[in-house]
């Protein structure tokens, strides 16, 4: 991080505003060389405004980020051939087959004509397209369409890809088959930013930010996010989780419960003075049979963790 | 009543969305108010003002008074005084004139001799409404000599129809069409080639994309182009095999006109695509701009009938120049370079309209 010259994104103070809202509010970011880096946030977090942001889409209301070595908005046009950028929304043309789409895609970024054939073949075959090649790309199943959307944002070999919660439409398996893609990819030098809502895909990245209601309340990586949240994390296994959970809330201590089936996740402050027993004594005292341990944070409670904190400050403010 | 209370959601719904597009909410008010004051005033088949010049040989005390008289009626402006009959045609074929005077130099004593018409009036027969106001002239009575009630008055003023005597409705009506054909076609497509693109998401990918604005506006605008251009070939080509239809000047200079109309309704659609959100918008501001393309460029009704201040709005209509150019140069043998005024006119207007889209489309979302 201490050498500048491998970031590939760093952002200072980038703010995007929509009339009364602020979409993305005051954003620092460092994104080094070669790694998956996250965007966890619920939906109006920011995630999509940030990205686009940072390809020159939209003007920052405040603040400058440079992509590449390039100022954006300012420099973006240079930029455009050595990003790849995968929407959100499909965005390939759903009357136009496969091999087609590629083909357009290879021909607006001026891929050189004689490599273009071998290019397009390595793609179809790396991404498991070849059988779909002359498939309208309007037909084909959400797990198609965003290998091809994969396909045709590589298919310059950018250094940066940006990928806007590309797996919000695809099932779990091909969820995982698109992870390995992107590590391949991270380990052939592309550095890949990827906004997502799925905690499971968070703790994939090798560096994650949070987001929440467009400003960044956590960053570094997964394991980095999971040893600092400040939070003690008990899980209680009690006979009746509905009522416990209602007592437990009621607790100033208390800053969250969760329920997962019939347990239930409680954070407390870890500076709390034995927050073990001040959960299992609270449940006995209301002759509640639970169980209660210690457990490490997951990434979901340092979500919540954090996100708490941006509520906190809320209210003083 | 349960089926009552649903109908009355859908429709409360259907209000509501209504309400909220305000294109549409537009149109509903501003289509029948505008287009009714437009075409209220401006269809008028009791036409005035013909835009018209005399060629006068004969210079007498009696022709002069003829002169005013036809003057008096109104049908006629007189616009232009030229010497001969070689003079007067030349203004018909450009266009420049709706009707010719020619009064012969023995116009007195033709006037006096019932075998012969004393004056001629040359009308552009291609309008049957003009043709059918200038025969109304016949009945001007030629009041010199009040004595001699015998006379037939009315055979003292022969109207000799030209470019289209037989009065064939397929010749006034087809070199129009064209205007109105490649106006819907062209306009439509464009703007819906741009706006479905943003619908379906598109054009956030291509904007990522290192093609620049210029060239994707080139590039969607060139398949049209060529697609104006094949209907155009279809037009003509039915139009002569079967109604008849005749190309009497050059087929080089109708494409080359047809390219600069095409042009400045590719323009148009881009503009119009860079403004509305939806292809069913577009779809609504081809409509508003196709009427007035009908019913005020001459198309169905004389232009010259139509009040000036409609005529002015009228003159800002790409159709209302390319019919005069597809009539000047399929009907009258006309040259371009002899109507240049109209090239300039649609010129112009693809200049701005071209100006104003790409101004207004961004490579950027905000």
């Amino acid at each position: 991080m201490d050498n500048a010259a491998e970031l590939v994104i760093q952002a200072r103070n980038l703010t995007k505003r929509f009339g009364q809202l602020t979409a993305v509010d005051h954003l620092d970011l460092n994104v080094p060389r070669s790694i998956i880096y996250g965007f966890l946030g619920p939906n109006g977090s920011g995630k999509t405004t940030a990205i686009r942001m940072l390809c020159g889409l939209l003007t920052p209301s405040e603040g400058s980020a440079n992509v590449l070595g390039f100022d954006v908005p300012g420099d973006a046009n240079p930029l455009k051939s050595r990003i790849g950028y995968m929407t959100q929304k499909f965005s390939l043309y759903g009357d136009l087959t496969v091999l087609e789409n590629l083909r357009f895609i290879a021909d607006v970024y001026s891929y050189p004509r004689a490599e273009r054939k071998s290019r397009i073949d390595d793609l179809l075959d790396r991404y498991d397209l070849g059988k779909q090649m002359k498939q309208l790309a309007g037909t084909m199943s959400g797990g198609q369409k965003q290998r091809l959307a994969l396909a045709c944002a590589v298919l310059n070999k950018p250094e940066l890809l940006l990928l806007d919660e590309p797996t919000s439409a695809v099932d779990p398996k091909s969820r995982r088959d698109f992870w390995a893609k992107l590590f391949a990819l991270a380990d052939a030098g592309t550095t890949i930013l990827v906004s997502t809502h799925y905690m499971d895909e968070a703790e994939r990245c090798h560096r994650l930010a949070i987001l929440d209601h467009g400003r960044k309340v956590a960053d570094g990586s997964p394991a980095e996010l999971q040893a600092s949240t400040g939070m003690s994390v008990i899980e209680v296994l009690a006979d009746s989780p509905w009522a416990a959970q209602n007592e437990l809330n009621t607790m100033p201590e208390v800053k969250s419960v969760t329920q997962l089936g019939i347990r239930l996740r409680v954070l407390v402050p870890e500076s709390a003075t034995d927050p073990l027993s001040l959960v299992s004594g609270k449940l006995s005292a209301l002759g509640m049979n639970a169980e209660c341990s210690i457990v490490a944070a997951s990434l979901e409670d340092v979500f919540v963790a954090v996100t708490l904190k941006d509520s906190d400050q809320e209210q003083a403010a | 009543m349960k089926s009552a209370s649903r109908i009355y959601a859908v429709v409360k719904k259907e209000l509501l969305q209504l309400r909220r597009d305000r294109l549409t909410f537009a149109m509903i008010v501003g289509i029948p108010v505008m287009q009714m004051l437009l075409f209220g005033f401006a269809i008028n088949t009791d036409v005035r003002n013909l835009v018209s010049a005399v060629a006068d040989q004969s210079n007498s005390h009696l022709s002069r008074q003829f002169v005013a008289e036809l003057g008096q009626t109104q049908v006629l402006d007189m616009k232009y005084e030229v010497a001969t009959a070689q003079e007067l045609e030349e203004l018909l074929r450009t266009g420049q004139i709706s009707v010719g005077v020619f009064i012969p130099e023995d116009f007195d004593r033709r006037s006096l001799d019932t075998s012969r018409s004393a004056a001629h009036l040359l009308v552009d027969g291609v309008d049957p409404t003009i043709f059918g106001v200038a025969s109304q002239l016949r009945e001007i009575p030629l009041r010199f000599d009040a004595g001699d009630k015998s006379r037939k008055e009315a055979a003292a003023i022969e109207v000799r129809p030209y470019y289209n005597s037989e009065k064939r409705s397929a010749i006034f009506v087809i070199p129009g069409l064209i205007g109105i054909i490649l106006t819907l076609t062209m306009m439509l497509f464009t703007a819906v080639a741009v706006v479905r693109e943003r619908e379906h998401g598109n054009l956030e990918l291509l904007i990522n994309t290192p093609v620049s604005t210029t060239q994707l506006m080139i590039g969607k605008v060139i398949p049209y182009i060529a697609i104006g251009l094949i209907q155009l070939a279809i037009i003509i080509t039915v139009g002569s095999l079967l109604f008849k239809v005749p190309v009497r000047g050059s087929v080089v200079e109708l494409y080359l006109a047809a390219l600069v109309f095409i042009a400045a309704n590719l323009s148009l659609g881009l503009f119009v695509s860079t403004v509305v959100k939806s292809q069913f918008q577009a779809i609504q501001i081809t409509i508003f701009f196709l009427l007035p393309s009908i019913l005020l460029s001459g198309f169905v009704f004389p232009f010259d009938g139509m009040p000036k201040i409609i005529q002015y709005i009228g003159e800002i209509l790409p159709n209302t120049h390319f019919i005069r150019l597809t009539r000047g140069i399929m009907l009258r043998d006309a040259a371009l370079s002899e109507m240049y005024q109209e090239v300039i006119a649609l010129g112009v207007f693809t200049a701005v309209a071209m100006t104003a889209a790409v101004l207004r489309f961004t490579k950027r979302l905000d």
